[in-house]
């Protein structure tokens, strides 16, 4: 890197580190964003493996459990929440300061928007790995290459959602707490989706749900998430959520603009 | 970026206001928070911006910043027009924000290298820099301490050495006593007042404390969003009629003195 590049790789690196630094003084955050999927997967699950039978579909090559079933939306359940979590200390961060010093530095608005939301996305990895990790010393086994290949997926997703928090947490007033976040987008997010259920399994309930899960990007944040744990890629899964983030993050660098003022124009 | 000091940078920009501010003007909803606000800040001079609490002070920092657009008029840091070049306009500008923006979990020079990156710095640069802006504020010795250690003063500090990481031309400052007790208080008026005499920085100081201010400092007094007046600060006191700066001030805004 060179050039009138180096400012932007140093930028970016520095706000990726500071987002690891933070990360690390964090760790009861990081074991209450462990609690949760875990919870899911050992409680949940296991409850639900009797109830539930799962016919053999794509990626799966022959019967699976429940528990392996749900492991790639818990994943993205991860990334979900660190997503929602991120944006929302975005907002407090624009009162609060820190995020004036990133937006008062001499380079472009959506460049420091996409470095922060990347540390965001790196953070979210990290307890992603380990989730996968806590599985897999449990028996739930991936194909080896699916814990290399699923590295750039879960890149996307969460930029996916972190660029969609960014979006709801600047623009949605009442989504500025994390009870309102919870109830009104990471709910109906995570339920409405392939996540928890396969979606023909869904159809066979309710055609209007399956309609709703087909519409969700979630679902296919999801599928890229359980494609890639297997080393397959799921192209339709990986267009949607490239043309989901670039959607949110232009919307969101647009929310952002300084012609439409820092909300709560508490700033006389 | 070359390591030129800051007073060279300064030299050369001398011709030219660090700061030109005309016809600003911004309102929040129906309410006019700055009306056609004009002034300049010139290298080598301390630039006191004084006005009551609500006067606009901390919305114009905000237009500089770019952290607000300007409804109308325009802003120029170091001849480049905030608007048009942004980049080129934020590089040589340094800011002391009202409100503490440093990481408290983090170290004093891991705050210092986050910001140094974000100004694109290469590390063994920032890393020298870092060293030289410490000692400046007599910090070095706390390098290495988390910033939940500090007390106030030392914060503050370590955001006015932060804000000369990248030897800006332009130090802005939003009420950065505030809350500070009154020994620290005057070290950093005095230190502020250094920058700008001796190292030809050009500053801009808002605050509601007239004692700040000193007689030969640039004033622009603001009060309900209008410049009231401007000038040097003797000559305002005399065109108020008052004896002192405190008086003028009563007499300019209507307030009784801080």
């Amino acid at each position: 890197m060179s050039g009138q590049w180096a400012p932007y790789g140093r930028a970016l690196r520095g706000v990726m580190w500071r987002e690891f630094l933070r990360f690390l003084h964090q760790r009861q955050r990081f074991l209450a964003a462990m609690v949760r999927p875990l919870v899911w997967l050992f409680l949940f699950a296991a409850g639900f493996r009797a109830a539930l039978g799962l016919s053999i579909i794509p990626p799966y090559q022959t019967y699976i459990s429940y528990e392996v079933y749900i492991v790639p939306g818990l994943v993205a359940m991860i990334q979900l929440f660190n997503g929602m979590q991120n944006s929302l200390s975005m907002v407090y961060d624009r009162e609060m300061g820190s995020m004036r010093v990133l937006l008062t530095s001499p380079l472009p608005r959506w460049f420091l928007l996409l470095a922060r939301l990347s540390g965001g996305v790196f953070v979210s990895i990290m307890q992603a790995y380990a989730f996968l990790l806590i599985a897999y010393l449990f028996g739930i086994e991936m194909p080896l290459i699916g814990y290399l290949a699923v590295f750039p997926a879960l890149v996307l997703t969460g930029l996916m959602l972190g660029s969609l928090g960014m979006l709801l947490s600047s623009t949605v007033r009442q989504l500025e707490n994390f009870a309102g976040i919870m109830n009104f987008v990471i709910f109906p997010m995570f339920f409405a989706s392939s996540a928890l259920f396969p979606l023909w399994k869904i159809r066979e309930s309710s055609v209007a749900l399956y309609h709703v899960c087909n519409w969700n990007p979630f679902t296919y944040g999801v599928e890229l998430i359980r494609f890639a744990l297997y080393g397959e890629l799921n192209f339709t899964a990986l267009a949607v959520v490239i043309a989901s983030f670039l959607g949110f993050m232009l919307a969101a660098v647009w929310a952002y603009d300084p012609a439409r003022g820092l909300r709560g124009g508490a700033m006389a | 970026m070359n390591e030129t000091a800051p007073v060279s940078t300064a030299k050369v920009a001398e011709m030219q206001p660090a700061l030109a501010v005309e016809g600003l003007g911004y309102a929040y909803g129906p309410v006019l928070a700055l009306d056609n606000v004009s002034f300049d800040v010139r290298p080598g001079r301390f630039t006191g911006l004084l006005g009551p609490n609500g006067a606009g002070k901390t919305t114009l920092f905000a237009l500089i910043t770019r952290l607000l657009r300007p409804a109308s008029g325009w802003i120029e840091i170091a001849g480049e027009d905030l608007a048009e070049a942004s980049s080129a306009a934020l590089a040589p500008l340094g800011i002391v924000f009202q409100q503490p923006t440093l990481d408290l979990d983090l170290t004093v020079r891991q705050n210092l290298r986050y910001f140094a990156s974000l100004h694109g710095m290469a590390r063994s640069q920032a890393d020298r820099r870092i060293e030289r802006e410490l000692e400046r504020m007599e910090m070095a010795a706390r390098a290495n301490e988390r910033v939940r250690t500090l007390n106030g003063g030392h914060r503050r500090r370590v955001e006015i050495a932060r804000a000369l990481l990248h030897d800006p031309q332009l130090l802005i400052l939003d009420e950065p006593t505030v809350g500070l007790d009154v020994p620290t208080r005057a070290a950093i008026v005095d230190h502020v007042h250094g920058l700008a005499q001796q190292d030809g920085l050009a500053v801009l100081w808002a605050t509601h404390l007239i004692d700040e201010i000193l007689d030969d400092d640039a004033l622009i007094v603001l009060h309900k969003g209008k410049v009231v007046d401007r000038g040097r600060t003797a000559d305002v006191v005399s065109r108020a009629g008052a004896k002192d700066l405190g008086e003028a001030f009563e007499k300019l805004t209507g307030e009784g003195m801080s």
